[in-house]
């Protein structure tokens, strides 16, 4: 049999994509859909060059003298390497890209409540991305992207007001994002799509826009007071003068732990949509999964201390967040439950999104473990300052987030560009990322418990094997995440034209076009069913 | 948007009460209450900010869910305050050794 | 379009929504979270000033009384009265009375103007007592004798709080004079009626809250401690 009789002639109609060409029709668009696509680019862009930094640093460590820069040249790299990544790709990364794109068509919208704030957000992304690279380029900073006092306030010559600028600048992008999108899920539902028939992607965007709206602006007034102390040397956060170095760090951290949960919770939600999906299952225990977003989005304001255990706070408020920590832990507990669960007796199919959820599962559950240890007040003692942290905070953030983003785009590219990419690359890559990430950062675990500092440009000779074995592991991550890019650029030109619903999931964007066209739906859609109808459609296919 | 329309006498009563706290709260601070002129100032300010909130911005008019989501900003500033604050407040508790001035013997030569 | 598509297009509906109603709920509802993100904003400064505060009573009690209580209470007083003829405003546009917004948008601008130029009649006094931390820090005479007995470095941490949070009120009202120039200009132009008003209510509500912020901030650094 011919693949002509197969397959259904797809003919590729008006759409988001060819509506409209040139420059100005993507400078100055307001449709959510392309604006997802230009942020898909920047934070391509950034991660490009914040993992640049990480591979220079990769290299230095493999000689325990530093082989390749002087310790202050190594200390500007991990510093861009922090804010480039954080601020410029994990924060915008899933709620941008997939979530601007997303969003609307999940609940049934034309657009964001505000699709001018939306444009407006990323050229203020951009804004702030060229102060940092400006910064980046006219010397750099050392200060270590959490920009602790009174080193950056008063006794660092490097451009840390440039840079300052620059995040001050970002933060606002999110904060905007945020706000689009709790409107527009509490105004712009279709109808019948009540709260509890709502795609658990959108509840964790919801949760992640509830933190970026309270935590952001905490972060914008503190690089605020950050700057003004650099430029004028008031004192504040300088015990010279009477300041206390810790009320930054209060500040910081206020802002910086939530944005963790801005970072994680939703590939969180991406889990969820792919699990569902490529187990044929609704999602164990909806509401509660729903709630855990919730949960963490609370939970994760009250533990920010425990980030200030070793460096001067109160003992007693050690204890309280030490036992917040604790507590923050069991929301995301429960979503792995809930996740494992759906996959128990579902009917598992291993396409490459499934992978990068099943990956992001193992590897986000030992990130949250270790988390534990250093919840714990007085093994954080032995572990805070070396690789330990380093391993566990990428563990979640690589391992969880980073593969939870690629899981996404992976599970979405059809309906983003209306075309398939080959699914035998697409696994090959999931399975060297995930060789790739644990030889990375498996070691670092060890390496920290046996007390290797982190932020140094060299170490203790006895260090190197571990050590050689993680920058040799950075290799194959840097080769597994290149090689989705190539793939699916090709794609946009030679990928096999995509149905509707290639993945036959359910939710309001398979039921328009891929791509879709600017208006999203030719008419508004009604809902009438639960969400993860996957057992209603398996019972009328047998 | 509220479509209510506000009486023009409500906006000016509103208006003359919130003068009349203004000299109320400067005029408390030149009378002795010791602590308790920091409370009067926060009381006062709060009654000035509610007449605001209820009356000028509507708020009486308007939905629950703009409601809790003032309450919630409040409620997380009360956070960010009042948990850095138990930092500062218990430092004390447990008093660190003055290294300058220590009694205790030295531990090393 | 069709005629009915026109029709709620010419009111000012936005392709996006699907009425007006949905349209005003959205926008009430954006800026009440926007409202909520500048509550944060200055919660940080609030926050800091909250902790030093209780670290240096003395300082700040002595850096408080260095302020002229008249003129703080007498800008308090023109920044309330900016929100009466804002609310009032608003109003106008709700009764379909666009003479009167445009008078009272105006009023509102020029009450902020003069609350901005008090506080610049104050800077300068600042200027002149050699208080502004980090540019011209050397008090002197009375000043110094005020300042001395809660410690000099302390009381530049008070003077700093003192810049740093109406600094950045100022930076917010001067924002908020540009949104009431804007208005104006359309006010003037016929783009305001009872049925589509809703940037009046937004920037309304903009700067009721930066009124909020001057109710706390004039107690909080100009009555510290008392003047008895």
């Amino acid at each position: 049999m011919s693949a002509a009789t197969l397959e259904p002639r797809v003919h590729v109609g008006r759409n988001y994509l060819n509506a409209d060409y040139g420059w100005k029709s993507w400078l100055f668009t307001l449709d959510h859909k392309r604006i997802a696509l230009l942020y898909l680019v920047s934070i391509t862009f950034f991660f490009i060059i914040g993992g640049s930094f990480a591979v220079l640093m990769r290299i230095n460590l493999v000689e325990p003298q530093g082989a390749i820069v002087q310790p202050e040249t190594y200390n500007k790299l991990f510093t861009l390497h922090g804010i480039v990544m954080i601020f410029f790709f994990l924060i915008p990364s899933i709620p941008a890209v997939l979530g601007n794109f997303l969003v609307p068509l999940m609940v049934g919208a034309r657009d964001l409540a505000f699709p001018k704030l939306n444009l407006l957000s990323w050229y203020i992304y951009m804004a702030g991305g060229m102060f940092t690279l400006y910064s980046a380029i006219a010397g750099g900073v050392d200060t270590g992207w959490t920009f602790y006092t009174p080193y950056s306030s008063t006794y660092s010559n490097t451009q840390v007001t440039a840079v300052a600028i620059g995040v001050f600048i970002t933060g606002f992008s999110s904060i905007l994002t945020g706000l689009n999108f709790i409107v527009t899920i509490h105004k712009m539902r279709a109808p019948g799509l009540t709260w509890f028939r709502l795609p658990l992607f959108l509840w964790s965007m919801y949760a992640t826009s509830v933190i970026m709206v309270l935590g952001t602006p905490v972060l914008a007034i503190t690089i605020f007071l950050l700057a003004l102390e650099h430029l004028f040397h008031v004192g504040i956060f300088s015990p010279a003068l009477g300041g206390d170095p810790l009320l930054f760090q209060h500040l910081f951290w206020f802002y910086s732990h939530p944005a963790v949960y801005i970072m994680i919770l939703p590939a969180m939600g991406v889990v969820s949509e792919i699990i569902a999906c490529f187990a044929r299952k609704r999602i164990f225990g909806y509401k509660i999964v729903a709630f855990s977003s919730v949960a963490i989005a609370v939970l994760g304001f009250l533990v920010w201390g425990h980030h200030m255990f070793v460096t001067g706070q109160s003992v007693y408020a050690g204890l309280i967040f030490s036992m917040l920590s604790f507590l923050v832990a069991i929301p995301s507990a429960i979503k792995v439950f809930n996740w494992t669960s759906t996959l128990y007796k579902g009917s598992i199919s291993y396409e490459a999104p499934m992978l990068y959820a099943l990956g992001f599962i193992g590897l986000f559950t030992m990130g949250g473990l270790t988390g534990l240890f250093l919840a714990s007040l007085a093994t954080d003692v032995h572990l805070n300052g070396t690789y330990f942290i380093v391993a566990h905070f990428h563990y979640i953030m690589v391992g969880g987030a980073v593969m939870g983003y690629l899981g996404g785009i992976h599970f979405w590219w059809p309906k983003i560009s209306g075309r398939k990419y080959p699914n035998a690359w697409a696994s090959l890559a999931a399975a060297i990322i995930f060789i790739g990430f644990n030889l990375t950062f498996f070691p670092q675990f060890i390496l920290g418990y046996l007390g290797m500092p982190r932020r140094y440009a060299f170490y203790p000779a006895e260090f190197q094997v571990l050590n050689v074995m993680s920058s040799a592991g950075a290799t194959v991550l840097g080769v597994g995440y290149l090689i989705p890019l190539i793939y699916l650029i090709w794609s946009m030109r030679y990928g096999p034209i995509a149905e509707p619903n290639p993945w036959g999931a359910t939710g309001l964007e398979w039921k328009t076009s891929s791509p879709p066209p600017t208006e999203n739906f030719a008419e508004i859609p009604v809902v009438r069913e639960e969400a993860y109808a996957y057992a209603a459609e398996e019972a009328a296919g047998d | 948007m509220s479509q209510q329309v506000v009486p023009q006498k409500t906006y000016l009563m509103v208006f003359f009460g919130l003068i009349g706290l203004t000299v109320l709260t400067t005029g408390v601070a030149y009378i002795d209450l010791g602590p308790f002129n920091t409370v009067a100032a926060l009381v006062i300010a709060f009654s000035k900010m509610l007449l605001v909130v209820l009356f000028f911005m509507h708020l009486r008019h308007s939905s629950g869910l703009v409601r809790v989501v003032l309450v919630a900003g409040f409620f997380w500033l009360a956070l960010l305050i009042g948990l850095t604050m138990s930092d500062y407040r218990t430092r004390s508790w447990t008093p660190a050794p003055d290294s300058w001035s220590s009694t205790a013997p030295p531990t090393h030569p | 379009m069709t005629e009915a598509e026109a029709r709620a297009h010419d009111l000012g509906l936005a392709h996006q929504f699907a009425d007006l109603e949905q349209q005003q709920e959205a926008d009430t509802l954006g800026i009440w979270i926007f409202l909520v993100t500048e509550i944060m904003f200055f919660g940080g400064l609030f926050a800091s000033y909250a902790i030093y505060r209780w670290l240096y009573f003395a300082a700040f009690e002595g850096g408080s009384h260095v302020l002229d209580v008249r003129l703080g209470a007498v800008n308090t007083c023109v920044l309330l009265g900016s929100s009466l003829t804002m609310a009032l405003s608003v109003r106008s546009a709700q009764t379909n009375n666009r003479r009167a917004l445009v008078l009272f948008l105006i009023a509102t601008m020029i009450l902020g103007g003069i609350f901005l130029g008090i506080k610049g009649v104050e800077y300068d006094q600042k200027f002149v007592e050699h208080v502004v931390p980090g540019l011209d820090w050397a008090p002197e005479g009375k000043t110094l004798a005020s300042l001395a007995p809660g410690g000099l470095g302390h009381a530049e941490m008070y003077f700093f709080f003192y810049f740093a949070m109406t600094g950045l009120h100022a930076l917010h009202m001067v924002a908020g004079m540009g949104l009431l120039l804007w208005l104006v200009l359309r006010a003037r132009k016929g783009s305001f009626t009872s049925h589509y008003f809703a940037p009046v209510e937004v920037v309304g509500l903009y700067w009721h809250f930066v009124d909020i912020v001057w109710i706390f901030l004039f107690p909080l650094l100009y009555l510290i401690g008392g003047r008895y």
